[in-house]
């Protein structure tokens, strides 16, 4: 099993969005299937880092949150956009310590934050654990603090570690 | 009555879009550095194919998504290229 | 015969709304590119047409199509992926050539403390 389909979610996802790009059919579906397996075949030749997600469940909470958050962020950075010249905004680089080390979960976090409008990802330094972020608004400079190490993290570690 | 508030809407958004890409496009012009330059233009990809996606949208034809995917796909490779080539000054090595 | 015109209108309001709401999202990113002064600020902008301005149109499309059909199209969903995937990876590879390039020249547009890489680069 563990031969034939090495990466049974990379597999399943490439069968659903060749389905996504073409209508519906069984020879579609077989013809995905097969190309899915051969692409997982050849993946796994790479030898990347397998992922090892521990509880599914905190994913569909993870996105919600994540779902709230860019609507959010969204307003706000659109308002700040708008009234740009005329505010007291200031950006701010931001440094935060980091518990997590996985790399999935550190990788997920990299989405989630540059994904969020008003947060962007500069860099990570391994050996100290501490990620440095642009702000675009300073004032929420703690807030994000608070959001990383009290939402997200936590949630990463229930999925990762 | 639908197809009016459509023909309003999509219209709209296509000169919205247009708009995107000339402010984005000025960027690219004024530069001041390399990276800015990158940055824009990958913006600029992002409001061309928005742009297709509208237009594929007004004219009822599925023909413009493939086209949208392409620009998509086309504008990810480019800006990984282009910013690999800025922190390394050789995009092979 | 005018294809907008198969569209109910229960879907039409809403798809109406959605492009509204995506190109104008899209627009004041736009803006922002235009207004902003330093790169690590424009970084930002970009952002607002990949989350909400893309998520927007697509859904759009995805609805006006479906309607238009009569059965549910959802290929425009690939593009969001695409979208979803690629643009950390985009604007993390930039924020770092930046960042390399800005500590290589001692630019201004740095604080004083993060002119300075905490330990020497990785060799990768």
């Amino acid at each position: 099993m563990t031969r034939l389909i090495p990466h049974p979610v990379l597999s399943l996802s490439m069968v659903m969005l060749w389905l996504m790009l073409t209508r519906f059919s069984l020879g579609y579906l077989i013809l995905g299937t097969a190309l899915s397996l051969v692409a997982g075949r050849a993946y796994s030749a790479l030898h990347p880092a397998k992922p090892r997600v521990r509880r599914w469940r905190v994913i569909p909470r993870l996105a919600a949150t994540l779902f709230r958050d860019i609507v959010q962020s969204n307003i706000n950075v659109a308002r700040l956009l708008l009234t740009e010249g005329r505010g007291t905004r200031r950006s701010a680089f931001v440094q935060i310590p980091l518990k997590i080390t996985d790399e999935n979960a550190l990788a997920l976090l990299a989405i989630i934050l540059t994904a969020t409008p008003g947060t962007a990802w500069l860099e990570y330094v391994v050996e100290t654990g501490t990620l440095t972020l642009h702000v675009f608004d300073a004032a929420q400079a703690d807030h994000y603090r608070d959001v990383i190490g009290k939402i997200y993290e936590p949630m990463l570690m229930e999925i990762f570690e | 009555m639908s197809a009016t508030i459509l023909t309003i809407a999509l219209g709209y958004a296509q000169v919205a879009l247009a708009l995107a890409g000339c402010l984005v496009g000025t960027r690219i012009l004024r530069g001041p550095r390399a990276q800015d330059r990158v940055l824009a233009l990958d913006a600029l990809y992002v409001s061309i194919m928005l742009l297709f996606l509208v237009t594929g949208m007004q004219l009822g034809t599925a023909f413009f998504f493939e086209a949208a995917t392409v620009v998509a796909i086309m504008g990810f490779v480019t800006s990984v290229a282009l910013a690999k080539f800025l922190f390394r000054g050789e995009v092979i090595e | 015969m005018n294809p907008l015109q198969a569209v109910p209108l229960a879907v039409a309001i809403p798809v109406a709304i959605l492009v509204v709401l995506g190109s104008t999202l899209t627009l004041i990113g736009a803006l922002g590119f235009a207004r902003l002064s330093s790169f690590y600020d424009r970084l930002h902008a970009p952002t607002l047409a990949t989350s909400w301005g893309t998520g927007g149109i697509i859904i759009a499309s995805a609805l006006m199509f479906s309607a238009i059909e009569g059965r549910a199209v959802i290929h425009e969903f690939v593009i969001g992926l695409c979208i979803i995937v690629t643009t950390p990876v985009t604007l993390m590879m930039l924020a770092r050539a930046s960042l390399h390039r800005d500590r290589a020249e001692g630019s201004a547009d740095l604080p004083e403390a993060m002119r300075i890489r905490p330990d020497p680069p990785a060799l990768d």
